[in-house]
């Protein structure tokens, strides 16, 4: 079976063209990793940089020696893995340890240029302006300066402004107002070298930056203030101690994880969405357990005419799309003109609130999740029946046992053992089940009183995409903190999973 | 077949009926719903499940057709259901056809290549297929956007980068290739490599040829979940255009912008040719499922 043993480049005509080829595509793998990761290099980006070249790298050494043979088939698929899982989680949770969030969201430098950036108006520069008929900037005589005059808008940047000879004929304010956008993007240099800009309505002026950076990184203001970089919580902070924003990414070590263990408005919710998470999780495992297992016996019962037909509908929840039939659940279920509480009221005067009453909205994601859950199982169990020895059955009917018994005695046990890694899975599934939260309500209704956004029907995946990806006050940090926790949980659910499956295999060969 | 009294089988025979049709009528009814909601005028109205006055308003913006009412007034249509639709399928082929090569080379090697820490790869992958990418969607999204700087079709908001972080979804169907695999008759590539044929020829003209039935489950499994993945889609694609349908169909349902009845017609449109393919694939899809996750 060891094929690899043999392996050699085999000589055959084409195999020195061949060579060539491969030679020539590895060239420009090469040359293509090498302009992204100067590229990576250049944007300030080492670590990217870094990993980009192991990743070049162990494209040519493996795909250029024959030694590594084996490991050409393999490769593509394990990098995958790495690059875009492994990766992805290890970083998440280095973001965990830093304060990476809306207010910290640049780096040092790019909060440094941002400062440096903030302009002041130099004194006395301030000169009035008209814009004459033909689209120039007018400035007529000031004081002892000469009046200037530039070519029209828009024709060179900076725009030369030059002695005027003559008054030209200007407009009215209107037309100011009307060229307002043109004339704010418009700068103007003096003949003495001034860079003017517009300042206000009626006037252009010369401006320079508010702040000088000292060699100990402070940054000195023009009228003496300071701003010193704290690089222990990532801002400038005034001499008084006050921050000042933007802030840059720092890290702040376990800061997060202790936001988490005592803060009491991060740990209240945290804690009810977890175990929210686990409920939910259970729940949907056993809800469509059952409801599939069940469908599965009644069908499977011989006596039983027009089974096919009951499955093909019954399959119908699972073969939709989920992402649509979660959008139109939320539009059934919705508490105004939802079709669901039309005929609640209609039936028995009911209007349940399933969007603003956190237990209903609850009961609401069970419901839809064993909507769309129970086919996997029914399918799955369907299956696992035909392995069930059918005389059992017939020595169960001769001894009087009713169907109840049937289904308790005999086939349970025989179906089982084989689900349990299938559980186990479909456990992980719905604790990470996300995209109905997402979809169907976004985690709400609100948990009142709580420091970070977190609703009731959120569960940890949702909760902390939210936190990163929400319009208020994106907070990567402390999503990284609670993604690592859902990777520890993950983790464990994962090895268990692995060791049933081991024991189960163990077992079949045994057999 | 199992001796019963007549009479409590025929009692049994309706109970198991009746309980069926109730069930049904319970799963069929959101699928009723939307279909009557699709031809029903307006975005807010009730009616009952034949509408009086039907329409074909939505379906026509849903198509991308401009719709003039009655009384003359021109509604243009929302949103582009047809180019999301589009977006969907490409993303979703083309991702599928790049988890399909990675998937099966990788599989071959781990069932028909001895090498150096192949039981711990094989481990590893199973327990790392429980982490789902959705959960990492920060880094994934910190990758792209610093990718994006240096080569911007590679960036935020582009399909290429979607097409590239779905290729980690290969996890799975690696170990339902790989199971495949194993039940191939040695005695096949024995041959072959007496003949002189190398590893890879050996897999490029035995076990390709032998194996495209599970190639077309492992394909179909990996379109549907593409099709229907949101987080991270909803993370790299921000504009209305580059959407795929599961990112772009939520925007209907906004409290601010309610359009029920324009995604009825959307969703029906967009949800039944996936729909069809499933069931199609439904019969070869079930041994994938339990074949791929139980054999170790």
């Amino acid at each position: 079976m060891a094929m690899s043993d043999t392996v050699s480049a085999a000589p055959f005509p084409g195999a020195r063209f061949g060579n060539l080829l491969r030679f020539a595509g590895l060239g420009a793998v090469a040359l293509a990793f090498l302009y992204v990761i100067w590229g990576l290099y250049m944007a300030a980006q080492p670590v990217y940089a870094v990993l980009t070249f192991a990743l070049g790298a162990a494209i040519v050494i493996l795909y250029g020696w024959s030694r590594f043979y084996t490991w050409r088939f393999v490769f593509p698929g394990v990098a995958a893995v790495a690059v875009f899982i492994v990766l992805p989680v290890i970083y998440t949770s280095a973001i965990g340890f830093t304060n990476f969030s809306a207010t910290n969201l640049l780096t040092l430098d790019r909060v440094q240029a941002y400062h440096l950036q903030r302009l002041v108006k130099e004194e006395g520069s301030k000169r009035p302006f008209a814009l004459t008929t033909a689209g120039e900037i007018y400035f007529p005589a000031d004081g002892d300066r000469p009046a200037l005059i530039t070519p029209p808008l828009g024709s060179a940047d900076p725009l030369p402004a030059e002695p005027a000879l003559s008054e030209p004929e200007t407009e009215a304010m209107k037309a100011v107002m009307a060229n307002r956008a043109a004339l704010q993007a418009a700068t103007v240099q003096t003949p003495d070298g001034q860079i003017l800009t517009m300042d206000g309505l009626r006037a252009f002026s010369a401006s320079a930056p508010f702040y000088t950076l000292q060699p100990d990184g402070v940054l000195l203001g023009a009228d003496g203030s300071r701003l010193i970089p704290n690089p222990e919580i990532g801002f400038y902070e005034t001499e008084e101690g006050e921050k000042v924003t933007p802030g840059w990414r720092v890290p702040v070590g376990w800061d997060n994880f202790r936001d988490i263990a005592r803060n009491e408005g991060i740990r209240e919710p945290i804690v009810q969405i977890f175990l929210w998470t686990f409920t939910f999780a259970f729940l949907s495992m056993v809800l469509t357990f059952s409801v599939g297992t069940g469908l599965a016996v009644i069908l499977e019962w011989p006596h039983l005419k027009g089974a096919a037909i009951y499955r093909v509908l019954l399959v119908l929840p699972y073969a939709v799309p989920a992402f649509i039939s979660i959008l139109v659940f939320r539009g059934l279920f919705n508490q105004n003109f939802g079709e669901i509480n039309l005929i609640l009221s209609q039936l028995f005067g009911l209007k349940p609130d399933w969007f603003t009453d956190p237990a209903l909205a609850r009961t609401m994601l069970l419901i839809v999740n064993t909507w769309l859950g129970y086919p996997y199982w029914m399918l799955l169990i369907a299956g696992f029946l035909q392995a069930v020895p059918k005389d059992h059955y017939k020595a169960a009917a001769l001894e009087g046992a009713g169907p109840l018994r049937c289904f308790f005695s005999i086939t349970l046990p025989q179906i089982l053992p084989p689900s349990v890694p299938l559980l186990i899975a479909n456990f992980a599934f719905n604790f990470n089940n996300i995209v109905l939260v997402l979809l169907l309500t976004r985690g709400g209704p609100d948990i009142p009183g709580t420091l970070l956004p977190a609703g009731s029907t959120d569960l940890l995946g949702s909760f902390t995409y939210q936190m990163a990806f929400n319009d208020s006050g994106q907070n990567f940090g402390m999503a990284g903190a609670i993604s690592t926790l859902i990777f520890a949980v993950t983790g464990i659910i994962a090895y268990a999973n692995f060791r049933v499956m081991q024991r189960l295999a163990a077992k079949r060969s045994a057999r | 077949m199992i001796v019963e009294r007549k009479s409590s089988l025929l009692r049994r025979k309706i109970l198991a009926h009746g309980f069926l049709l109730i069930f049904l009528a319970l799963i069929m009814f959101p699928f009723l719903m939307v279909l009557s909601i699709s031809f029903r005028e307006g975005n807010f109205s009730t009616g009952s499940l034949f509408p009086e006055r039907p329409t074909l308003e939505h379906w026509a913006l849903a198509l991308g057709f401009d719709y003039t009412r009655a009384d003359g007034t021109v509604i243009t249509p929302p949103y582009p259901v047809l180019l999301w639709l589009g977006n969907s399928i490409k993303v979703g082929l083309i991702a599928s056809a790049g988890v399909l090569v990675l998937s099966t080379t990788s599989a071959y090697a781990f069932a028909r290549m001895p090498f150096k820490g192949r039981q711990g790869v094989l481990d590893t992958l199973l327990i790392v297929q429980m982490f789902p990418a959705a959960l990492a969607v920060v880094a994934i999204y910190a990758i792209f956007d610093t990718l994006g700087r240096v080569v911007p079709w590679l960036g935020v908001d582009s399909h290429p980068a979607l097409i590239l972080s779905y290729l980690s979804a290969i996890t799975l169907h690696i170990w339902t290739i790989k199971g495949y695999f194993d039940s191939v008759d040695p005695a096949l590539d024995k041959a072959a490599q007496i003949d002189g044929a190398t590893p890879w020829q050996a897999f490029r003209y035995i076990f390709l040829p032998l194996s495209v039935p599970i190639l077309a489950v492992v394909f179909v499994l990996a379109f549907i979940f593409f099709i229907n993945e949101y987080p991270v889609a909803s993370v790299l694609l921000r504009e209305t255009d580059k959407m795929t349908l599961a990112v772009g169909a939520r925007q209907y349902l906004y409290e601010q912008k309610y359009l029920w009845g324009d995604f009825a017609a959307a969703a029906i449109l967009s949800g039944l040719p996936i729909t069809v393919l499933f069931l199609i694939a439904q019969r070869f899809l079930v041994s994938g499922l339990s074949d791929g996750a139980v054999k170790g």
